[in-house]
């Protein structure tokens, strides 16, 4: 027999006539009361302050005047000791994996390996492991913790209120602070984060722009090609500021493109009003400090690392391979960088730097590495071992100047996705045509900035 | 910063109503305002490492995880966090349509002890649907440092449930949270609710509809409750209890992280 509820809910109607909204709040209020009321005999305060003292942080860091200048503070303090506390132990591990090269170098002579072999695994897979860690590892193994001691502290959600407005100007949800505060650490997570955002529209906005903000893969490539480039122009002890301002600095243009791009898609594509929302202001915690160093050392460093190293080991020894196998007398590799090239150097690259963010489609942390290999595979065989052979390479070897470096950071910040994060897209909007356009938009506006930024400067003479 | 195994996994959507019968003793629901330490709570009882941080509305995905306890494997699912379950918006009615419809052996509502009068709306929400809760009063060490004392055993007798306070992060009353869930589940304690007493208005349009309420959803459903949902005339649930009692499913379907799926 079925069962029908619809004739109690008609008598129900009935019984409650037309005071149904007077008597949901009827309820709600009784349940309130309830809650005071229990409330009332089990808890006792001893200190009615504490609450005070949040209200007053919070009146500083999120102040109309305050806000800003203590956020940008923060995004410079983090990056200040991320960059200089990187730069010893980069140093110490690229001597030291490269020293482990020359051994393996010498192991497979004394077997009598076939030199293929070697290249293949020494030259190839080797080395692109020994960038990837000595490169990747420790800005990541200082920016985590620190990223995460602000997260547990409580800050995110004072940025989110300081930027709310600039997203409703953008036309898009305040939300979207948070989840582009996720995006610093992935992509991918940032994308699967704007499920906090309710209307599809302004999740949309979100999903789309997400990419503009530089995740844990790109940000050591960010910093080290401005250690490299500002370390040796500068003198040593304004070289560790300036490398930070100018990080900042990408970070802060990241978040101006995306408020540009969220206003530009909410005219056009994605028209509709911001809708409006809650949002609370969670009180200060004070943060469980080894907890934090051991959770993201472990969670975070190592699974980023580990993806890094599984996408860069089979990379590294393609990349041998391309260098190696000829057609014609040219490597492949050096055909397929040719091939590119004309583009590139309009956009102010070359066609390895193009190259290196195709091949690093699977994980924006190897877009380096690649690039590296490419260099020393394709030149001279030097031995690198050390950062600052590194910008002997880049500067000598292959006539990188400031603006090489700038257009490579700015392409590096608006580019394609990685396929982690192309996957999360597809999986959240189930949609090929958004999908698509989540890859086009920031590569766009990357080819655009780029080959506007080269010209000017080439054209004012600058360089 | 939410980069775990489990936010740049592959996830996977499935009828969560059916996964509750899979390999374990019983099924544990976790419910809780945003930002009480639920995530916390949840790895601290399986071990398993979402991602927490100190902001509303972080976890998105829901996590399902499992630990056992004297023998019993207890499965935990980390429903959404929310104020009520007044069914306001996808999340509320995703977490009242779980505690209802797939009737967890029992139910953790995790209140922050800092704000203990907001927290308890949702616990006395959850109670009207059943009895089988344990009260998990969090972040009693932030509580503490802020000059806060809560009487857990008057708490505990005012409610008629077995409360604990806890300090997830440290592991503080974790083992006495599982003891407290175990007897629940295993119903050992026999919890003796106090219901929420309405106005007298109220209470006479109940008397008058509980009966009949009763007559046709028999013992499966908690008839007071559902009277309150027909005078509040909140005909989505009324929609999804027909199908339920007709058919013995519900159309509600959310997002699961499965444990060790990366």
């Amino acid at each position: 027999m079925q069962k029908s509820l619809a004739p109690l809910l008609e008598d129900a109607q009935e019984i409650v006539g037309l005071r149904q909204n007077q008597l949901q709040d009827n309820i709600v209020a009784s349940i309130y009361s309830t809650a005071e009321q229990i409330a009332g005999e089990v808890v006792s305060h001893t200190s009615p302050k504490r609450r005070d003292l949040d209200r007053q942080i919070d009146n500083i860091l999120t102040s109309p005047i305050w806000g800003f200048p203590i956020m940008f503070g923060v995004l410079a303090v983090v990056f200040w000791v991320t960059i200089v506390g990187a730069n010893i132990p980069s140093s110490l591990l690229a001597t030291e994996l490269f020293w482990i090269e020359a051994r393996l170098t010498d192991l497979f002579m004394a077997l009598n390996a076939p030199g293929w072999l070697h290249g293949f695994l020494v030259l190839g897979v080797y080395r692109s492991l020994a960038w990837v860690v000595s490169v990747m590892l420790p800005p990541m193994a200082i920016f985590f913790p620190l990223f995460t001691l602000l997260e547990d502290l409580g800050y995110l959600p004072r940025v989110a209120f300081n930027l709310d407005r600039f997203f409703k100007k953008a036309g898009a949800h305040g939300k979207q602070a948070l989840t582009m505060s996720m995006g610093f650490g992935c992509n991918a997570a940032g994308i699967i984060a704007c499920r906090i955002i309710e209307s599809p529209r302004e999740r949309l906005i979100a999903t789309l722009t997400n990419n503009f903000v530089p995740c844990n893969g790109r940000f050591p490539t960010l910093i080290a090609l401005v250690s490299i480039f500002i370390a040796g122009s500068v003198s040593l002890s304004l070289s560790s500021i300036v490398a930070t301002l100018a990080v900042a600095g990408l970070v802060v243009f990241g978040i101006a493109v995306t408020l540009a791009i969220s206003w530009l898609l909410s005219i056009t594509i994605l028209r509709g009003e911001p809708s409006s929302f809650t949002l609370e202001l969670p009180p200060y915690r004070r943060p469980l400090v080894g907890q934090v160093l051991v959770r993201s050392v472990l969670d975070r460093t190592i699974f980023v690392l580990r993806r890094a190293v599984i996408i860069a080991a089979p990379a590294g020894g393609l990349i041998w391979i391309l260098a190696n196998a000829t057609v014609d007398g040219a490597s492949l590799l050096s055909t397929l960088a040719g091939w590119l090239d004309t583009p590139a150097r309009f956009m102010g690259l070359d066609g390895f730097i193009l190259l290196a963010f195709i091949l690093g489609l699977p994980a924006n942390e190897i877009v380096l590495p690649i690039l590296i290999m490419s260099y020393v595979c394709g030149g001279a065989m030097t031995e690198l071992a050390s950062l600052a052979d590194l910008r002997h390479l880049l500067v000598e070897q292959h006539g990188w100047t400031w603006l090489t470096a700038l257009c490579t950071m700015i392409f590096s910040l608006c580019h394609w996705p990685c396929g982690t994060t192309l996957f999360t897209i597809q999986r959240e909007q189930r949609s090929r045509r958004w999908t698509l356009l989540a890859a086009l938009i920031p590569t766009a506006v990357g080819v655009v900035v780029c080959i506007f930024i080269n010209n000017l400067v080439r054209l004012l003479d600058l360089v | 910063m939410g980069l775990t195994y489990q936010s740049t996994g592959q996830s996977t959507t499935r009828e969560i109503f059916n996964a509750l019968a899979d390999h374990c003793d019983y099924a544990i629901a976790l419910a809780g305002n945003p930002n009480t330490g639920k995530s916390t709570v949840f790895n601290a009882l399986t071990g398993l490492r979402q991602h927490t941080g100190n902001w509303p509305g972080k976890t998105v995905q829901r996590a399902e995880g499992s630990y056992i306890y004297k023998s019993h494997r207890f499965r935990l699912i980390d429903l959404p966090g929310t104020y009520s379950l007044l069914s306001n918006s996808a999340d509320e009615e995703v977490a009242r349509d779980f505690i209802c419809f797939a009737r967890p052996d029992a139910t953790i509502v995790v209140v922050d002890a800092t704000c203990l009068e907001r927290n308890l709306n949702l616990a006395l929400q959850v109670m009207e649907i059943t009895g089988r809760v344990v009260i998990c009063v969090n972040l009693i060490d932030e509580a503490r440092r802020k000059k806060i004392r809560i009487d857990i055993d008057k708490l505990g007798k005012r409610l008629g449930v077995p409360v604990v306070a806890t300090a997830a992060r440290s592991g503080e009353g974790m083992p006495r949270l599982k003891e407290l869930v175990s007897d629940v589940a295993s119903k050992r304690v026999q919890t003796k609710l106090q219901p929420v007493r309405y106005s007298q208005e109220v209470e006479n349009a109940i008397a008058r509809l509980e009966p009949r309420v009763q007559a046709i959803v028999g013992n499966s459903i908690n008839s007071r409750w559902l009277t309150l949902r027909l005078l509040d005339g909140d005909t989505r649930l009324v929609h999804t209890m027909e199908n339920y009692l007709n058919t013995g499913e519900t159309v509600s379907v959310m997002p699961v992280v499965q444990e060790g799926l990366v």
